[in-house]
């Protein structure tokens, strides 16, 4: 058996004319903790609802633990714990009778799913709640709910929509750290558009925009590759003007644009994209002081992950090798890359492969 | 196993609500002002039996059972809680199966709860308790007919008022339209007749078995199942 616990060839999914999915490929292996990020409508819920066997792919396929979602859906589904969006519980239901009809469902019995429940209660932290009816609960325990009905059986891949959504700080750590402890031994895929979740509990990035992958790298790599830098500059306001400034800066060697960006009410902010990858910071303040501002800040900072989200998904796109689809499905705003013609053609060639299956 | 599963979880979640108890509670006092207060029934007919009683039944079922199974996967698609449940490694049919054995129950459980009336009538006079057991079991049949129907229903709509009135509009062209057979032309009313729950209830409210009319409401069981199960189903390729 090798190690790659999920994986999706091709997957489309077309509703009516709108494709929610489009030619979607990935791997996730033994261990790691995947993150779907993309923006709402993106296809993150169409995917893990394809993974779970809820609705079937319109062409491709996937594998999830060696089973395939066509063929032996019930292996599949024995082998996902999984939490959807919004957490649809039987609210009337007291969460102990919850979680053993779910332990049951799972085919756990007698001592087992007794030893079972109790693990999966502990781990989630809501053995104060085992009486109370799921309606009362808060949405942090909810939450918890779910996800203990997604762990009893203690699944080798859980698959969880948007399990940090609507909660608050506090309750969204505490389900961050429960996540980061179970993805120890398992097989996670999340979807958020949370970056920070992102950057904190997953190995890996799947970012998805319009039924696309657009990049598929660890959170580093992501934000190490996404290329240049940019310098922040404050200056204290006084004898210049927003433009003077701005006009200032500009004329600095290697400064591309100067945006002014939102800082305290005594200073000035500016951020400055350079159109290289040298240090500007010295040739900044020279020309700081040359131009008589006084100077409150001067720093360098790396992309960070919202930046390069909001690149890939809104069309102002970082230049990336694996950039390819993204570049394909935003073409109104950057030229045509012939890889994008190839992908189209492997979109054709998917189809006549998946056809077959599609009528069992 | 997953079908008794399901079952069990439907049957404990219909008294974790009111649906349960005011459906019982509107039969049990249905059937009472039925039985002693219609002209011709009871009292007048003047014998020991329950005839009148298991004739008027239907009517009752009429609105029981689609209230009963209106929020059997309407709900759980409402709630999302469908998602869950079918992604669980559970197959389809269990999933109706087991609903509909829930709610088969929840009918079992409220005609034994009109038992009083036989008990009264036997200590009236002398009770043939065969006749009893073939209607009670003629009411079964009916009633699961009617419950297929409505878990048919409340596969098309995540609305259960839909599901209710789909079903309650089924339910009700069933059980009337054997007393409108003289108005049908004389081809087609015995067509009718045959359609007509009550035409196959009527025997066996008189104590009498018949095949065919068992295998009437076996196929009125299986075929709305079927088409439930086939809606339940039909999600994946949507």
């Amino acid at each position: 058996m090798s190690d790659v616990m999920i994986e999706a060839r091709n997957l489309t999914k077309s509703y009516g004319a709108v494709r929610a999915l489009d030619d979607v490929s990935f791997q996730v292996r033994k261990g790691e903790v995947l993150g779907f990020l993309g923006p709402n409508g993106a296809g993150k819920t169409t995917a893990m609802k394809i993974l779970t066997c809820f609705i079937a792919p319109t062409e491709g396929t996937a594998t999830v633990n060696g089973a395939d979602v066509w063929d032996d859906s019930l292996a599949v589904r024995r082998s996902i714990g999984y939490l959807p969006e919004s957490t649809p519980l039987y609210t009337e239901m007291m969460v102990l009778e919850y979680l053993e009809f779910a332990a049951r469902m799972r085919g756990l019995k007698g001592p087992e799913a007794h030893k079972a429940l109790k693990r999966a209660v502990e781990e989630t932290g809501i053995g104060d709640m085992l009486a109370r009816t799921i309606r009362e609960l808060s949405k942090g325990y909810k939450q918890r709910v779910g996800l203990a009905q997604a762990l009893v059986h203690t699944p080798p891949v859980l698959i969880l929509d948007e399990p940090m959504s609507g909660l608050d700080p506090n309750q969204a750590i505490e389900i961050r750290d429960l996540i980061t402890s179970v993805g120890k031994e398992r097989t996670v895929v999340l979807s958020t558009h949370n970056l920070a979740e992102v950057q904190v509990s997953c190995d890996r990035v799947l970012i998805i925009s319009k039924g696309r992958i657009v990049a598929d790298d660890t959170p580093d790599a992501l934000v190490a590759t996404a290329g240049k830098a940019r310098f922040v500059v404050d200056v204290k306001k006084g004898s210049k003007t927003d433009g003077e400034v701005r006009e200032l800066l500009g004329k600095v060697k290697g400064v591309d644009r100067v945006r002014p960006i939102e800082v305290g009410r005594e200073e000035l902010g500016f951020e400055i994209v350079p159109t290289g990858d040298e240090d500007l910071r010295a040739a900044l303040f020279q020309a700081a002081v040359e131009g008589g501002l006084v100077l409150l800040g001067l720093r360098r900072e790396g992309q960070n992950l919202e930046s390069i989200f909001r690149g890939l998904t809104t069309g102002d796109a970082p230049s990336r090798k694996e950039q390819r689809a993204a570049d394909s499905a935003l073409a109104t705003t950057r030229e045509e890359r012939p890889s994008a013609k190839k992908s189209d053609a492997a979109d054709a060639e998917s189809s006549d492969d998946a056809d077959p299956k599609k009528e069992d | 196993m997953q079908t008794l599963n399901i079952a069990r979880r439907q049957f404990a979640s219909y008294f974790n609500g009111p649906a349960a108890y005011i459906v019982i509670a509107l039969v049990l006092i249905l059937t009472g002002f039925l039985f002693f207060y219609i002209p011709g029934a009871f009292f007048l007919t003047g014998r020991a039996s329950l005839r009148t009683l298991f004739q008027m039944m239907p009517f009752t079922l009429m609105f029981a059972c689609p209230a009963l199974t209106m929020g059997l996967l309407a709900e759980e698609k409402r709630n999302g809680t469908l998602e869950l449940l079918v992604t669980m490694p559970v197959r389809e049919w269990e999933i109706i199966v087991g609903k509909y054995l829930a709610a088969v129950g929840l009918l079992a459980v409220t005609f034994a709860l009109t038992l009083p009336y036989p008990l009264v009538v036997n200590s009236l006079g002398n009770l043939d308790w065969g006749a009893v057991w073939t209607g009670y079991f003629g009411l079964l049949l009916e009633g699961s007919a009617l419950l297929a129907i409505g878990m048919m229903a409340s596969s098309f709509t995540d609305n259960q008022l839909i599901a209710f009135f789909v079903a309650g509009t089924l339910a009700f062209v069933f059980v009337i339209v054997g007393y409108a057979t003289p108005f049908f032309p004389s081809g087609l009313a015995s067509v009718v007749e045959q359609m007509s729950f009550s035409f196959h209830f009527e025997s066996m409210a008189r104590g009498v078995l018949d095949t065919k009319d068992l295998v009437f409401f076996c196929s009125v069981i299986f075929f709305p199942l079927a088409i439930a199960f086939r809606g339940l189903e039909s999600r994946r390729w949507k």
